[in-house]
């Protein structure tokens, strides 16, 4: 098995005096060892104050999005052997608040865009339906491409790798365009194409992005971010007449 | 000191907190929810395969209805369970399902006419009804009669939390991400609220509430390997144990998962057997019906596991470095299924075995999985000993689960629960008022702040990491699948002088703000109260029940045990009591579940409670089925959800 070298940004924001810096570990690779096993063991061994966010550990929950060898991804999930070179350098995801060494605030951004876009079904009527009575009835092919869009598990790595998020603070992202395309497809959501042309309909929305598709690369579900930005740009350009 | 004031706190936000606080926030309380992480990556997500509820829509499912899940879930439980929880649970279930389908669930649905499915490894056409088409559908499950558990491909979980948090985002209900509660706040008599540490910023505060509820989930993380996400660590339940005030129950009733992938831990969902899969040994061949002839694969999850390590004990394991596993098939569903309906499953394999389940067969393994005890409730939700505490979810032990808890039944627990409990937790705020004791909260929030400065001051002593990692070898070692006395007794030793041990934890990293070293030595001690609890438990039941299994002790002894495990933490030790279940208020008398090995020592009251079942039953012909269940087991439920659940097709 191979000695990993590992080269991790570290930086305290509330530690007075703290620069930003990379740091250097050695590690010796071990059968099936994944950025999760590593960055535990570094911790445990060599670093206790290290910081990095893990919780399923199974790629289902999103928490560990960071910058592995320049691509963002789950950490959980890729194994230091996709690596033919031993170095192996991470940093945390950026467009996100830093919290410290890898550990970023996805979960404040998301929040606020859930709220931005109404990242809800909107139907006046929904307290009126008796959850008694038989249900209303869906397609099921319809059901399966909503649960397409709904597989998303806002990691982050679309954002991060957004060149025209980098440039537009304000961008609304793959992640909020596959959130509303969502709603869109969803009949129970009763907004019209011209309530989501109010969200999406301009610069910081679907005609702001500037196709070049690092979400699409980046998303670690495969959630054809390319085909979903194509058909609500449509949509949004048929919500004008 | 900074206090916060709320109607009512809820500490976690998974599925089971946020709707307890979505019916808070309904009925127009202050509810504020804490939660460790962002609430859409709380352990919930990782609930795959689906959620139980006798919706009865699909072939597979016709004839299904509340008594058929009640039935279920009580052999389930190997009788271990509160029977009028079951009720409520087994009555709110197709309620929840519904209601997520308002709420934007996108529930996998009916599709009519003619379609291939495996059971017990043979293919079978079957015709699902045109009046059917659209509603929504359910898949098999272990341990259940009829096809019950509804679903979205395998993430099912996942589509449940996004749907959920995004109605608490709607209802304006604040998250509080990345908090820790560590501290009840209490009289001895009256919960009021918590004290609370900061992860980012560290800072120690007071919550201050009418109603307290805790929400945090399971405590699988005391074991070596567990399919629990690692912020599974139970400091929840052990905040209330610290108390000395409320009791946790049934903590020796811990579930392995059958399919856990090696060495990972990670599971694959019990949908990939529900849906046709099979086990396999070392030869290829599929061992489970030897065993379980009538069950096979599907028996309940206590049985499989125990199943699967018997056989690997007869050297029919497939030989690893990392021990001895079996395989999981599920080539025969075929690649269009799997991509479809077993997508997680798929991604799993992928990325972290390299292999191709349409293909390879899965490497797996019985592993710690769930946490059927916890924080002891009265079927509202409330903690035994301390009025305006709840809890709800896995963190509790209202008991629907007993001794072993159905697949499908957790994630829908949750919901049901947070519905039910929330009304409860309504009631209570809307009956009582909470008067504010500042020195009280005072004395709470300077033991914790003492406890944290012990901890930076401190220059030499234990590794909480080199602690938790010693805990977490004992309990996989020593009270894992199969438990006897020696280890057992060895375990609680061992764990005790872990503990005190832990009373010693050093730490290098001196900053009060976001600290994992900190957090590991605050959590630790905590963890290890849980572990001594379970490995007591383990020792003392001298029975074998649902998942509790004794190689020394293999009948099920209901004359002796037919009783739930009380633990209270008196004088830094735990103290075990007991609580008898009534034989004569059980729809369900004890009996044979049908699958397992069956044997049985009787309670002397069953023969009679059997006689007084068939006579109720005999005289209530006439009438309808929640009559004749009601005059067998009265239970009560809030009126929001006493309505009677609408089948197709059905009348009654």
């Amino acid at each position: 098995m191979r000695k990993l070298v590992f080269h991790i940004f570290r930086y305290d924001p509330q530690l007075e005096g703290d620069k930003p810096r990379m740091q250097r570990f050695e590690l010796n690779e071990t059968e099936g060892m994944s950025i999760f096993i590593a960055l535990n063991k570094i911790r445990a061994e060599q670093a206790p104050d290290l910081k990095f966010d893990f919780v399923c550990r199974a790629g289902i929950c999103g928490s560990c999005a960071m910058v592995i060898n320049g691509m963002p991804t789950l950490a959980c999930r890729t194994l230091t052997s996709t690596f033919d070179t031993p170095e192996i350098t991470l940093h945390p995801l950026p467009g996100f608040e830093l919290i410290g060494d890898l550990s970023v605030n996805t979960g404040k951004f998301m929040r606020a865009l859930s709220e931005r876009v109404g990242s809800w079904i909107h139907d006046e009527n929904a307290n009126n339906i008796s959850i008694d009575k038989l249900e209303e009835r869906m397609e099921p092919a319809l059901a399966e491409q909503i649960y397409e869009l709904d597989r998303c598990i806002e990691c982050g790595c679309c954002v991060s790798a957004c060149a025209t998020k980098a440039m537009k603070e304000d961008f609304i992202g793959a992640v909020g365009m596959i959130k509303l395309g969502k709603f869109e497809l969803d009949p129970r959501d009763k907004r019209t194409s011209k309530d989501f042309y109010q969200v999406l309909g301009n610069e910081d929305g679907v005609f702001g992005c500037m196709t070049l598709l690092g979400c699409q690369d980046s998303c670690p579900k495969d959630l054809n971010h390319q085909t979903q930005i194509a058909y609500l740009r449509r949509k949004m350009l048929m919500a004008l007449n | 000191m900074r206090i916060e004031y709320t109607d009512s706190l809820i500490i976690g936000g998974g599925l089971a907190g946020l709707r307890t606080a979505i019916a808070c926030k309904k009925a127009k309380l202050n509810v504020l929810v804490l939660s460790l992480v962002p609430a859409k990556r709380s352990h919930s997500a990782a609930a795959q395969g689906g959620m139980q509820a006798s919706l009865a829509s699909s072939f597979k499912g016709q004839g299904d209805n509340e008594d058929v899940h009640f039935a279920d879930t009580v052999r389930g439980s190997d009788w271990g369970c509160d029977q009028k929880v079951a009720r409520m649970f087994c009555h709110v279930a197709p309620k929840a399902v519904r209601e997520l389908s308002v709420w934007g669930v996108p529930w996998n649905r009916v599709n009519k006419g003619k379609r291939d499915v495996i059971v017990n490894a043979q293919t079978e056409t079957i015709t699902e009804a045109n009046e059917s088409h659209g509603l929504i559908t359910a898949r098999d499950f272990g341990g259940t009669k009829k096809w019950r558990t509804c679903y979205t491909s395998d993430g099912t979980g996942h589509s449940m939390l996004n749907a959920m948090d995004n109605k608490a985002i709607e209802l304006e209900i604040p998250v509080l991400e990345r908090q820790q509660a560590l501290k009840l706040i209490h009289d001895g008599k009256r919960c009021t609220g918590a004290i609370v540490r900061d992860l980012i910023t560290g800072e120690v505060f007071a919550i201050v509430a009418n109603a307290t509820t805790i929400a945090t989930g399971g405590f699988g993380r005391i074991y070596e390997i567990s399919t629990n996400a690692v912020i599974c660590d139970g400091v929840g339940a052990a905040m209330a144990l610290e108390t000395g005030e409320t009791p946790l129950a049934n903590m020796e009733a811990i579930q392995f998962h059958p399919t856990a992938i090696v060495p990972a831990g990670i599971l694959t969902t019990e949908g990939c057997r529900g849906d046709g899969g099979v086990l396999r040994d070392a030869d290829g061949h599929r061992f489970m019906p030897d065993y379980e002839p009538e069950k096979a694969e599907l028996a309940s999850r206590d049985v499989v596991s125990r199943r699967m390590t018997e056989h690997i004990r007869k050297g029919k394991g497939v030989k690893s470095e990392y021990g001895d596993h079996l395989w999981l098939d599920i080539t025969l569903l075929g690649r269009e299924h799997i991509n479809k309906n077993l997508r997680e499953v798929k991604d799993i394999c992928e990325h972290f075995l390299g292999i191709d389940p349409a293909v390879d067969y899965i490497p797996v393994r019985p592993t710690q999985h769930y946490s059927m005890g916890g924080i002891r409730t009265d079927f509202r939700g409330e903690s035994v000993g301390l009025k305006g505490l709840f809890a709800v979810g896995e963190a509790a032990c209202w008991d629907l689960h007993g001794f072993n808890r159905l697949g499908g039944n957790s994630v829908a627990e949750t919901v049901v629960a947070g519905m039910i409990v929330g009304q409860y937790v309504v009631e209570h705020c809307q009956q009582s008022n909470v008067d504010i004791n500042a020195s009280l909260v005072k004395h709470f929030y300077a033991t914790q702040c003492t406890e944290i400065d012990q901890l930076l001051e401190r220059k030499t002593g234990t590794d909480a990491l080199s602690i938790k990692t010693r805990m977490q070898h004992i309990m996989s070692e020593k009270v894992g699948i199969f438990r006897t006395n020696g280890p057992l007794t060895e375990a609680i030793e061992e764990l005790k002088a872990l503990y005190e041990e832990s009373k010693e934890i050093a730490i290098s990293n001196k900053v009060r703000h976001a600290n994992p070293e900190l957090e590991e030595a605050l959590r630790v001690p905590k963890m290890l109260k849980l572990a001594i609890c379970a490995a007591q438990g383990a020792l003392n039941r001298t029975e074998s029940r649902g998942a509790h299994c004794r190689e020394d002790f293999p009948e099920r002894n209901d004359k002796e045990w037919l009783k739930r495990s009380l633990y209270y933490w008196k004088k830094d030790s735990v103290d075990v009591s007991y609580e008898p279940l009534n034989i004569d208020e059980m729809e369900m008398p004890p009996g044979s579940r049908g699958y397992g090995k069956s044997q049985i020592v009787e309670h002397p009251q069953t023969q009679t409670r059997l006689e007084t079942v068939d006579l109720v039953n005999a005289s209530a012909e006439d009438l309808s089925r929640s009559e004749r269940q009601h005059k067998l087991m009265p239970f009560e439920i809030p009126e929001i959800y006493q309505e009677k659940n609408q089948r197709i097709g059905v009348e009654d």
